[in-house]
């Protein structure tokens, strides 16, 4: 997103004559970005709403209030109640937790996958690299959705960390596309070759030597995909194909709210915004990230070009 | 250029081939239509229940494999098996493809036009106000799931719009059209487009802030080009040159972003057809895996498939129309 000021693209990197670390050169950049240092914040917020919350009020998210069913927000119940008298907000609590964990958990995953095989691909190349990148091709033509939709009858009832491994094992491939393009531009490089040559095993090489040098890369993805974890998650508990009852998570929710919302809508509005917020927030500090740990990228390349 | 496009299909067609073979053979190992029957109250007698799945090709006891080599002997015939309820599913889904895309062709051209121009003229007036408000909207609005977006534009039609608008505006949410309506053509149409303004609102948001953050990236980039500089030295004036040259540059990178966004919107319509109870393939498929119809999801997977590769193929030949750098072997 483009707050930042014009003055500020012009204001000095370093003072002169100052040796400092890329972490601080990149912290320095990423403070500019005023948004994703509130997106920060916001996160932060998040977590602790979600985590002390619930030990705030008096009501779990379980609990039945019967005497103040389907009532507005109020002293008693924050965000109202529902149709058993359910307190909203221990719910959306509860819900947010959820939706938190398995986007964290999930875009870790993904992420790790994707430089896992990516990396493989694009060092190994021939036969290994067809193959890998066959499958890429395979999965990318079936819409996860669908697939994680399928398989959903499958975990009913079980653990919701399978429901974590599914989303994660349906959304590496187009990260895997670019960490195996960047893989071959590495691979020639002096000091790849250099280890090769010494006789480095090539586990060592992918790891020591490949993956770290596309770190910026990766975190910057990672930071992203939770935010199309958190989309995914709630899309398909949404449809009843994710986190499963009695458990509840944000998408869960908004699909009990959707029944009555039109006369009711804080059933309903609550955890819709909670979603956004947290959606947007990570995608703004996704975004403040590969600004500062990217300056090459498009959108940074553009605004001081045009200057 | 007509051998590389036959080439890249017969690519694709093994792709839609395998797709809808691994999307069967998923459907068919974790859905289970013998509950259907066994959970009906009378319960039918055991040996008309097998009967019944057998004729249906749905029975799990038979090996999967053999359940697949009719299914698929089927399809190559043109025969895509019959609903849980003995409908062929070919007749059902001719009605529903039509349903579906509508809101995707609908989805997909006016995402795509409006978003380019949006994004345009975030990047001709850089940082001013309409720049600021239209990318904090397309942050927000590519934050917000379909399901969320749709549902308040439900809320924000009931509440606010509707009590304002007369009789004849007033937007509906509820199907595709009115049964039962009497009334000429023009009524027939205005009631057509009212039940479609909400849904195709909720999909094409999405799109038009997609397609506007990456324009307005990639329109950057060209503004900075020096062709562009070299183009109005010669004499043309910058919006000749912009639109001329900077355009069809810019517009380059979005023949591959179209392609990888077909893929979320197919998923969004789902939502949508949901949502506002349009009888199209996403709904279909939602009702079929709650029924554990496997024919029926197997139909689905399929089109869905098409679909997704018939956008990578159109990609493809725009990306080779607008860039004459690009040598087709």
């Amino acid at each position: 997103m483009t707050v930042i000021k014009e003055t500020d693209v012009t204001a000095p990197e370093f003072d002169e004559g100052e040796v400092i670390s890329r972490g601080r050169l990149v912290w320095r950049r990423f403070r500019r970005r005023r948004l994703a240092v509130a997106g920060i914040g916001v996160i932060a917020l998040l977590f602790l709403m979600a985590f002390v919350g619930p030990h705030l009020v008096k009501w779990s998210y379980t609990d039945q209030d019967l005497v103040h069913g389907l009532e507005g927000p109020s002293m008693r119940h924050w965000f109202g109640t529902t149709q058993l008298g359910q307190d909203v907000f221990a719910q959306t609590m509860r819900g947010l937790q959820k939706s938190l964990v398995i986007g964290l958990l999930t875009a870790f995953f993904s992420t790790g996958t994707a430089a896992v095989v990516g990396s493989c691909a694009g060092y190994f190349g021939g036969w290994v690299d067809r193959i890998l990148m066959w499958i890429v091709d395979l999965l990318l033509v079936l819409p996860s959705f669908l697939i994680i939709a399928i398989l959903s009858p499958r975990f009913r009832g079980k653990t919701w960390l399978l429901f974590v491994i599914l989303l994660a094992a349906f959304s590496w491939m187009i990260t895997a596309r670019i960490v195996r393009g960047l893989t071959l531009s590495l691979r020639e490089r002096e000091f790849v070759q250099a280890a090769r040559f010494t006789g480095v095993p090539s586990r060592k090489i992918i790891f020591r030597h490949l993956l770290p040098n596309m770190s910026s890369f990766l975190i910057i993805d990672a930071t992203l995909n939770v935010g199309g974890a958190i989309l995914a998650e709630t899309g398909l508990s949404y449809f009843g194909f994710g986190v499963q009852t009695p458990d509840v998570s944000l998408g869960t929710l908004i699909a009990d709210g959707q029944a009555s919302f039109l006369t009711y809508p804080w059933l309903f509005l609550f955890a819709a915004s909670i979603l956004v917020i947290a959606v947007l927030s990570v995608n703004v500090v996704g975004d403040g990230l590969r600004d500062a740990l990217d300056p090459n990228s498009t959108a940074v390349r553009a605004r001081t070009r045009t200057k | 250029m007509l051998k590389f496009l036959l080439r890249r299909f017969a690519n694709y067609l093994v792709l839609v081939g395998l797709a809808a073979c691994l999307g069967y053979f998923l459907a068919a190992t974790s859905l289970n239509a013998r509950a259907n029957y066994e959970n009906r109250n009378p319960r039918p007698s055991q040996a008309s229940i097998e009967a019944k799945l057998n004729e249906l090709n749905l029975n799990n006891h038979t090996p999967v494999v053999k359940r697949f080599t009719r299914w698929a002997g089927g399809v190559l015939h043109g025969d895509l098996g019959k609903t849980f309820d003995e409908q062929p599913v070919w007749s059902e889904m001719k009605r529903r493809m039509g349903v579906s895309l509508r809101l995707l062709l609908l989805g997909s051209l006016f995402g795509a036009a409006l978003g380019v121009g949006v994004g345009v003229i975030g990047a001709v007036k850089q940082y001013s106000f309409t720049d600021h408000f239209t990318t904090g909207w397309s942050f927000v609005l590519l934050s917000t799931p379909v399901f969320v977006l749709a549902l308040l534009l439900k809320l924000l039609a009931y509440k606010y719009w509707n009590p304002h608008l007369g009789d004849s505006l007033r937007l509906s949410y509820v199907g595709e059209y009115t049964p039962q309506l009497a009334g000429g053509a023009i009524t027939h149409l205005r009631d057509r487009l009212s039940h479609l303004v909400l849904p195709t609102l909720g999909i094409v948001l999405g799109q038009i802030a997609f397609y506007s953050r990456y324009q307005r990236n990639s329109f950057l980039d060209v503004m900075g080009a020096d062709f562009l500089r070299t183009a109005q030295a010669k004499g043309l004036r910058r919006r000749t040159a912009l639109v001329k040259h900077g355009l069809r540059t810019a517009l380059i990178p979005m023949a591959t972003f179209f392609a990888y966004s077909f893929g979320l919107l197919l998923t969004g319509a789902t939502f949508t057809e949901k949502i506002f109870g349009w009888h199209g393939m996403g709904e279909w498929f939602i009702d079929s895996i709650n029924t554990r119809d496997i024919n029926v999801v197997a139909a689905v997977i399929i089109f869905q498939a098409v679909l997704i590769l018939l956008a990578g193929m159109i990609a493809d030949v725009l990306y080779a129309a607008l860039d004459p750098r690009v040598r087709i072997r």
